[in-house]
């Protein structure tokens, strides 16, 4: 069992909500999932510049980092958000490359990633996640079948840039479809079954697929149970397995689409009572863009 | 001044989840005696919880005014219970006797297992609707997902809308009525006629679930009874 929400806002009015919202989603699922949490978000980062979320030991300084390229971090607890200009991006990688104590948790021009172990209020708290603003987010509460609980086996994960990808559910043929994307250059943080299902959607993505091409394409490689939504920089997608295990609810209205894994998650939802609600058919692709 | 030969109609207890425990509710509900007077109660602020109103063994009307989480009213034994909105998987699961009415969609596996009852369903169920119903009557006014009816082993499913993939498959001996056409019909499950002692019963669950709708435009779909025994001609295949 695991909790998976996300909220795609189609009116910016409400972007200055988007992290009090999902905070709001996250603390409902807690039963779902109760040991670690995590979540995306999308936002503008300043014009020219990638945005690298950081991750470090606990109260780890990172302003030595921040002073070599000129930049100001944003610290998050053990995470730290960094602005590199895109023509330094090799640069900062090399750079990080010496401080084997830094992950790089995710990159892109629009996301910022945080996850950590513990109760998802505490997660969303540690990371000031109500104070955040945005255009979506995908977030998530685990229970841990497959792998550890640690940071590094904590949802949303990202294997691409501005790509990251939410599971609830678990694959029977992740070790095979790995050791072929390794094969393809895509690399892999965790022996976690999502992070291959993530890692297939970054792959198909830098083909040159669109997300909801990758999403039918993934229908036909991965096999096991699945409900995943997942995140780009500009769009918000959704899929369920033919065999729908896991549970799904999505709710529509003017101002946004919501997805959680039970409607007790859309509740506080501002305009929940008019919203369309429905529940996403079985091997069926949803997919909501921004035009960018 | 004369007095009125019948009480007038009680107006429902009503519980308000927003302001009191649900185990509270549910452990009041799951306590009445059996000739009770306290025959009316209302539950609002559902908002999605799971497990409203099961186990409920007296024939009370409860009225749950929203939308329900996991296993509204399962078990129910006797309680007429309406859903104002929809109902998250399991709606109904183990119903032994009494009417569960969603007037909304229901998620997957509405009425699994139940063994009596009315199950009415106003919009859509999804998955695996009377998954390995024992006899309760269910009735979908919209369409059902895939698997419905999966290992049915007696009562009547009824569905107005379109059957998804598989389904009856591996049925027993519940009859599975149609109107709206089906996806695919599962292992074991084959279409039969329409006796007249199945139309009776069919015609008696539309009148009983309000359904506007005609026997004739329905067709029943039935078990093949070819999984009941081992055949020995499949022996390679294991």
């Amino acid at each position: 069992m695991c909790g998976v929400v996300g909220l795609f806002l189609k009116n910016r009015v409400l972007e200055p909500e988007l992290g009090v919202l999902t905070a709001g989603m996250l603390t409902v699922l807690t039963d779902r999932g109760p040991d670690s949490a995590g979540f995306a978000l999308y936002s503008a980062g300043l014009p020219g510049h990638l945005k690298f979320t950081l991750r470090g030991p606990k109260h780890y300084d990172f302003s030595a980092l921040a002073a070599a390229f000129g930049v100001a971090c944003r610290l998050h607890d053990d995470h730290a958000v960094f602005p590199v200009p895109e023509n330094q991006e090799a640069d900062f990688r090399a750079a990080l490359a010496n401080h084997p104590e830094i992950t790089i948790v995710a990159s892109g021009a629009r996301m910022e990633l945080f996850k950590g172990t513990g109760l998802p209020e505490d997660v969303s708290r540690r990371f000031g996640l109500q104070t955040m603003s945005g255009s979506h987010a995908i977030g998530h509460t685990r229970m841990a079948t497959e792998s550890a609980v640690t940071t590094q086996g904590a949802h949303p994960f990202s294997t691409g840039p501005d790509q990251c990808l939410v599971h609830n559910g678990s694959l029977s043929n992740h070790n095979d479809v790995r050791r072929t994307l390794i094969r393809e250059h895509i690399s892999f943080e965790t022996q976690n079954d999502s992070e291959v299902a993530a890692g297939y959607l970054s792959w198909k993505l830098r083909s040159g697929a669109k997300l909801d091409e990758a999403l039918t394409s993934a229908l036909g490689v991965l096999d096991g149970f699945y409900t995943f939504v997942v995140g780009t920089e500009s769009g918000f997608g959704v899929l369920r397995d033919p065999v729908a295990c896991k549970p799904a609810v999505m709710a529509e209205t003017d101002d946004y689409v919501a997805f959680g894994s039970e409607y007790r998650a859309l509740v506080d939802l501002p305009g929940i009572s008019n919203a369309h609600l429905f529940e996403p058919e079985p091997a069926k692709v949803y997919f909501w863009e921004h035009s960018v | 001044m004369r007095r009125a030969l019948k009480p007038a109609a009680r107006e429902p207890v009503v519980f308000d989840l927003a302001t009191r425990p649900l185990r509270d509710i549910n452990a009041i509900l799951q306590a009445l005696p059996a000739h009770t007077n306290e025959t009316a109660w209302a539950i609002a602020n559902p908002r999605g919880a799971h497990a409203v109103a099961v186990g409920v063994t007296t024939p009370v009307s409860i009225s749950i005014d929203g939308h329900v989480g996991y296993y509204c009213a399962g078990m129910n034994d006797g309680a007429h219970v309406t859903i104002a909105g929809n109902a998250g998987p399991g709606v109904a699961e183990n119903m032994m006797s009494g009417t569960v009415h969603v007037m909304g969609d229901a998620s997957q596996a509405a009425g699994a297992t139940a063994h009596g009852g009315l199950l009415i369903i106003e919009g859509n169920a999804s998955a695996r609707c009377g998954i390995s119903m024992k006899g309760v009557d269910i009735v979908v006014k919209g369409s059902v997902g895939h698997m419905s009816g999966f290992m049915a082993q007696s009562g009547n499913l009824v569905i107005l809308g379109v059957a998804g993939e598989a389904l009856g498959d591996s049925l027993y001996e519940a009859n599975i009525f149609v109107r709206g056409g089906i996806t695919s019909l599962g292992a074991d499950c084959e279409e039969k006629p329409m006796t007249e002692a199945a139309s009776a019963i069919l015609e008696t669950l539309l009148k009983k679930a309000g359904a506007d709708a005609d026997p004739k435009d329905f067709k029943l779909f039935g078990s093949a009874r070819t999984l009941y025994h081992f055949h020995v001609d499949n022996a390679d295949a294991y």
